[in-house]
């Protein structure tokens, strides 16, 4: 949304004066963004942020970078469903140059590389000539929750919104490979979209998986999320799902598949996107020499949706609490809640399973034994038999945080 | 008997359709034309402002750098070590000094 009363000289279109050509960038002045902000409430540096609703196709969002933009999903949301509404799905680019004008006629999706042919699909194609599938899936970012790391690092400072959860359908992966033909000695698949670097030296935005995954039957060309097409922030028309792995791999404006026979080597694939090969990717600050490995897979997580930190509850009478789980790469096998600080648990109740990808949602009743603080907790322990852990998850680039979620309340 | 059944049909139909997500529903994608915004934001003004505003808002709006937490003189050399090196930021010597300056005296932990 255009600031229409800004000075003249703030209207110059940013993107048409580095003459990249981008249709649809808009300039929004500091005077167009919402007065309202949220308070994020962590120490160490600014702790409040704007709300926007100035994002085509988007809804109350919280602020985190207005270009390329990171716009959060604002924590309340979680509490109303599983499934994260399309308006307000997260929103994370690497690069600003993104088209704001798809033309769904004449998209198309490259496959190449090291197959038997190569081809050009259209969005009809796409959607016509393919069996479909439906998955449901979180899409987080590996950094989700930086905001909270002790101590805090550089990146995007999500809070806890940083994923968001959807219904996706689209066609297998396996399927588009397949008409392709992949040929013996494939090893990897790389996956671009039409984001390209605003440097001419920078390293465009691509990122590979296996073989192996990527004709696993799960992975996914998604056109739908919650039943509409994509968002356009959301990677409209095409996006790679990634089902159990982290968003970074989840490409948007996917138009460009590129089967290998030797190991990728551009930046994100090769060098960015690291965590420490430790228990829970975690070294202490300032310990060096731990090997790097990339982020893949997504661990579990689980949150108290219906009560907020600084809470007042009543004592000695039940209280419900409720949130959602999700598993990481795999189901939710329980999730437990403590009313004292992680010293006791009880097991919640799980609500309908609607994918084991996604979020689960869980419900328990407690009841505050006496006056005073109290310290809530609860914890997801996933079909693979991993616990979120009772410590600080902390790596040099605040990856991978799935630390039990704390709650203090006062029960009054 | 069948009068009572038909509305229930008719009832259980509905709640089928409001249920958000049909895999047959989407039969055509629309094309799109939107505009996204940006930011004219520029830094606050000190030592290396200047130095700021002309190297890294070319590739991100200022609030990025506004919204990173207080970091030390070595965390943030290592930032701009980073978008030059990685991200392919054409920064002087010069300037990559004053931006590490500006950082250091603006958003800095000691």
């Amino acid at each position: 949304m255009r600031d229409q009363n800004a000075p003249p000289s703030r209207l110059t279109r940013r993107g048409a004066l580095r003459g990249l050509g981008v249709a649809g960038l808009s300039l929004m002045s500091s005077r167009a963004f919402a007065q309202q902000t949220v308070d994020l409430h962590v120490p160490g540096g600014p702790s409040t942020r704007f709300i926007t609703t100035s994002y085509p196709q988007k809804g109350r969002m919280i602020l985190q970078r207005s270009s390329p933009p990171w716009l959060e999903t604002p924590f309340e949301v979680f509490d109303k469903g599983v499934f994260t509404p399309n308006d307000q799905h997260y929103v994370s680019w690497h690069w600003a140059t993104f088209p704001g004008d798809v033309n769904v006629d004449s998209y198309r999706l490259t496959v190449r590389g090291h197959v038997n042919q190569n081809l050009s699909l259209s969005l009809t194609d796409i959607l016509h000539s393919f069996p479909r599938v439906e998955i449901a899936a979180v899409n987080q970012c590996a950094g989700n929750s930086r905001l909270y790391a002790t101590p805090r690092v550089a990146g995007a400072q999500w809070a806890n919104g940083g994923m968001s959860n959807a219904l996706w359908t689209g066609v297998r992966l396996r399927d588009v490979l397949d008409r392709a033909g992949v040929r013996a000695g494939a090893i990897q698949v790389r996956f671009g979209g039409l984001d390209e670097p605003v440097m001419s030296g920078a390293p465009k935005f691509l990122k590979s998986i296996t073989i192996d995954h990527a004709r696993d039957g799960e992975v996914m060309i998604g056109f739908g999320m919650n039943g509409e097409q994509l968002p356009l922030l959301n990677g409209f028309p095409l996006r790679l799902v990634v089902p159990g792995w982290c968003a970074v791999y989840w490409v948007k404006m996917l138009n460009d598949i590129e089967v290998l026979d030797r190991p990728d080597t551009n930046y994100w694939t090769a060098t960015g996107y690291r965590v420490p090969d430790t228990p829970h990717n975690t070294v202490e600050p300032g310990e060096a020499g731990a090997k790097l490995v990339p982020v893949t897979r997504n661990a579990p997580r689980s949150f108290i949706t219906n009560i907020r930190d600084g809470d007042k509850l009543s004592t000695g009478s039940p209280t419900s609490a409720r949130g959602i789980a999700f598993g990481g790469d795999c189901g939710v096998a329980r999730v437990d809640l403590s009313i004292d600080g992680g010293k006791s648990w009880q097991p919640t109740q799980l609500g309908a399973d609607q994918g084991k990808y996604g979020f689960r949602p869980w419900q328990a009743q407690f009841t505050l034994p006496a006056r005073g603080p109290h310290t809530l907790m609860v914890r997801c322990t996933n079909t693979n038999n991993e616990a979120q852990p009772d410590f600080r998850v902390w790596n040099p680039a605040g990856y991978m945080f799935n630390t039990i979620e704390t709650t203090h309340v006062v029960a009054t | 008997m069948l009068r009572a059944i038909l509305p229930m049909i008719a009832a259980l139909g509905l709640a089928l359709s409001l249920y958000p997500v049909q895999a047959a529903s989407i039969t055509a994608l629309k094309s799109l034309k939107l505009d996204v915004p940006t930011s004219d934001a520029m830094f606050p003004p000190g030592p290396g402002s200047d130095a700021m505003n002309n190297n890294c808002l070319a590739c991100h709006s200022a609030d990025h750098v506004l919204n990173q937490p207080s970091l030390s003189r070595e965390a943030w050399q290592e930032v701009v070590n980073k978008m030059i090196t990685a991200y392919g930021a054409p920064v002087s010597p010069e300037d990559a000094k004053a931006i590490v300056d500006y950082l250091a005296r603006t958003k800095g932990t000691s």
